[in-house]
């Protein structure tokens, strides 16, 4: 849907994305000024979830927004995608950044917006460099700007590029950053649909969320509810990345096999045996392979087996894989970047760092998986954010379904995966269709 | 003390926000300040935050939060290697080892001659490129191989 038709680098612009169909919605929308409730009740109809991670209805959310409010009202879109294994919204802002323009504008619409900003990780600063050249297309095609096409509709929009912080993927931290200030999570509530952007009222989406909403709005609520499941509206972007012979983002429905989704991406690398997979980002809970072959990639299989589908990456690992090994450095990145605003968070990540590091260095104790077990039930629900929640969910799915991975590197301090087969697993892999 | 085209890209990311929220234009206002000078000595975030009408301290906070700022001479190419767990699958561990046995030196140290530094990174979001570096922080480098990593570095030495 959103990539479809979609030709890498060379059909990012205005006139292919026109030719895809593309800002058609938005025409109609402005022509035939249809009612905002319209707008939003199509996008409740087709249960489109939150691409972010949290799955939140985008409908209902918009429906938050207090339309009558007189004063000033933003938008946002988190393009701030720095969860690991996730790398889909990079994809949709390089090759089709007009989707994510003509969703905004729409959203703008239906929500009495005049202002928004798009805000981009910043390790990709060429693809910001893009968004800007896609926006100053729109811009002088007056589909963004002052009385767009030709109407009483106004939106400015702009880009605003992050530079390295994880923690400004989440909605508040982002607010701050654009306010010029250090992306420390606010307290909610008041929630930014009634304090947000510059204190006013604001709406903030993930990338992709937005890219589907011109697709809805011209095939309808309906239409998209139908290619996913009930409850699972629509196609989703999933990016698949480890021990795959073709890592890369694949386009499906809601609720098709996992098994099908590994298909699509090749296959396991040198047809090794699949171990665990992670099919949320790093911040979901690790699920065993033999569990995932049985599940559909929706939000509520996936909540089944224990995990989320958060923004949709799949991080799949073979049998070469020490699990050990894996949550240390996933450890560690949440340990770099808790912004330390709340205790359990900023001393708790680097405690759940420090034992999964002496595990894997053959230090550990015998008490070790009671006492990570004890630290994330400290952290977990006493943050402002779900930043400690996220460090804390790997770390209880890997002792929960790996525990004796653990037990055995305490009780032999080395690894139950031999260190030369590991390595042999983690050679630079280059797909060969690269 | 930056240059005239340093100063004209500012005052267009000033642009963009309402007018009295200047300080919104600080985190481009530290980045374009860097480009031009290579790291952001404190004079120079002084300067930056005067610039847009805000507490010094407001701006060093903005500096030292975000990671890509540096605070600290580097050398003249910057290269930062992912390592987060979907890169290592695919071989970022083995490219970083790579890298720091051509360049001879570790993760935070520059090479002798100041041309190079290298950096250990967190998740660019670019997981299926594995194994992925960033150059001067612009740069994104996909898939690379060892005989990649040999061209880039050849490339870099050059400029």
């Amino acid at each position: 849907m959103i990539l479809a038709g979609c030709d890498g680098d060379r059909t990012w612009r205005l006139q292919d994305y026109v030719a895809r169909g593309g800002y058609a919605a938005l025409r109609r929308i402005v022509a035939e000024k249809i009612p905002q409730d319209t707008i939003i009740g199509e996008l409740k109809t087709s249960v489109l979830r939150g691409r972010g991670g949290a799955g939140f209805p985008t409908g209902l959310k918009w429906s938050f927004m207090p339309r009558s409010f007189p004063g000033d009202k933003y938008l946002a879109c988190n393009s701030d995608e720095g969860e690991p294994g996730t790398f889909k919204d990079r994809d949709i802002l390089r090759y089709n950044p007009h989707s994510v323009i003509e969703g905004m504008a729409i959203a703008a619409y239906a929500m009495g917006a005049a202002r928004g900003y798009n805000y981009i990780h910043g390790e990709i600063f060429e693809v910001y460099q893009r968004f800007e050249e896609a926006l100053a297309e729109a811009r002088a095609a007056g589909l963004i700007g002052q009385n767009i096409l030709g109407s009483d509709f106004s939106f400015e929009l702009f880009a605003h590029h992050g530079y390295g912080a994880y923690i400004c993927g989440e909605e508040t931290a982002l607010l701050e950053s654009i306010e010029g200030k250090k992306g420390q999570p606010r307290f909610k509530p008041p929630f930014p649909a009634s304090y947000g952007l510059y204190g006013k009222p604001t709406t903030i989406n993930n990338t992709e969320t937005f890219a589907s909403v011109p697709f809805i709005m011209n095939m309808g609520g309906e239409a998209f509810l139908n290619l996913g499941k009930p409850n699972n509206g629509g196609m989703k972007l999933f990016s698949v990345s480890g021990h795959v012979n073709r890592p890369g983002n694949y386009e499906i429905p809601l609720g098709t096999p996992f098994s099908e989704l590994l298909e699509m991406a090749g296959g396991m690398r040198g047809g090794r045996k699949l171990k665990a997979v992670i099919p949320g980002g790093s911040s979901a809970p690790v699920v065993p392979g033999s569990v995932m072959m049985d599940c559909t990639m929706d939000y509520d299989s996936i909540s089944k087996a224990g995990s989320m589908l958060g923004s949709g990456a799949v991080i799949v690992m073979d049998e070469t894989t020490c699990m050990v090994k894996a949550l240390e450095r996933l450890s560690y990145f949440y340990f770099e970047e808790s912004c330390g605003q709340c205790t359990p968070c900023r001393e708790g990540t680097g405690w759940l760092y420090r034992v999964v590091h002496r595990i894997e260095n053959g230090l550990g104790r015998p008490d070790d998986l009671d006492l990570l077990n004890s630290v994330t039930a400290n952290i977990m629900g006493r943050t402002i954010c779900a930043l400690g929640d996220a460090a804390s969910m790997p770390v209880q799915s890997f002792v929960k379904h790996f525990g004796a991975e653990f037990e055995y590197h305490i009780e032999n301090k080395k690894c139950l995966v031999p260190p030369e087969v590991q390595r042999a697993g983690s050679q630079i892999y280059v797909s060969p269709s690269c | 003390m930056l240059s005239q085209e340093s100063l004209q890209q500012i005052d267009r990311e000033i642009a963009k926000y309402p007018s009295d929220q200047k300080q919104s234009a600080v985190m481009a206002a530290l980045r374009i300040a860097q480009v031009e000078k290579g790291w952001l000595p404190k004079e120079l975030i002084e300067f930056v935050a005067r610039y847009l009408d805000m507490p010094p301290i407001a701006a060093f906070e903005v500096a030292s939060f975000y990671n890509m700022y540096d605070l600290h001479p580097v050398g003249r190419h910057k290269i930062t290697v992912c390592t987060n767990l979907p890169c290592a699958l695919s071989g970022g561990v083995h490219a970083g080892e790579y890298l720091r046995q051509k360049l001879g030196i570790g993760f935070n140290e520059t090479t002798p001659d100041g041309k190079f530094t290298l950096k250990e990174g967190e998740c660019m979001g670019a997981c299926g490129d594995a194994p992925v570096l960033l150059v001067n922080n612009h740069h994104m480098c996909s898939w690379m191989t060892t005989e990649k990593i040999d061209q880039m570095l050849a490339d870099l030495d050059k400029k």
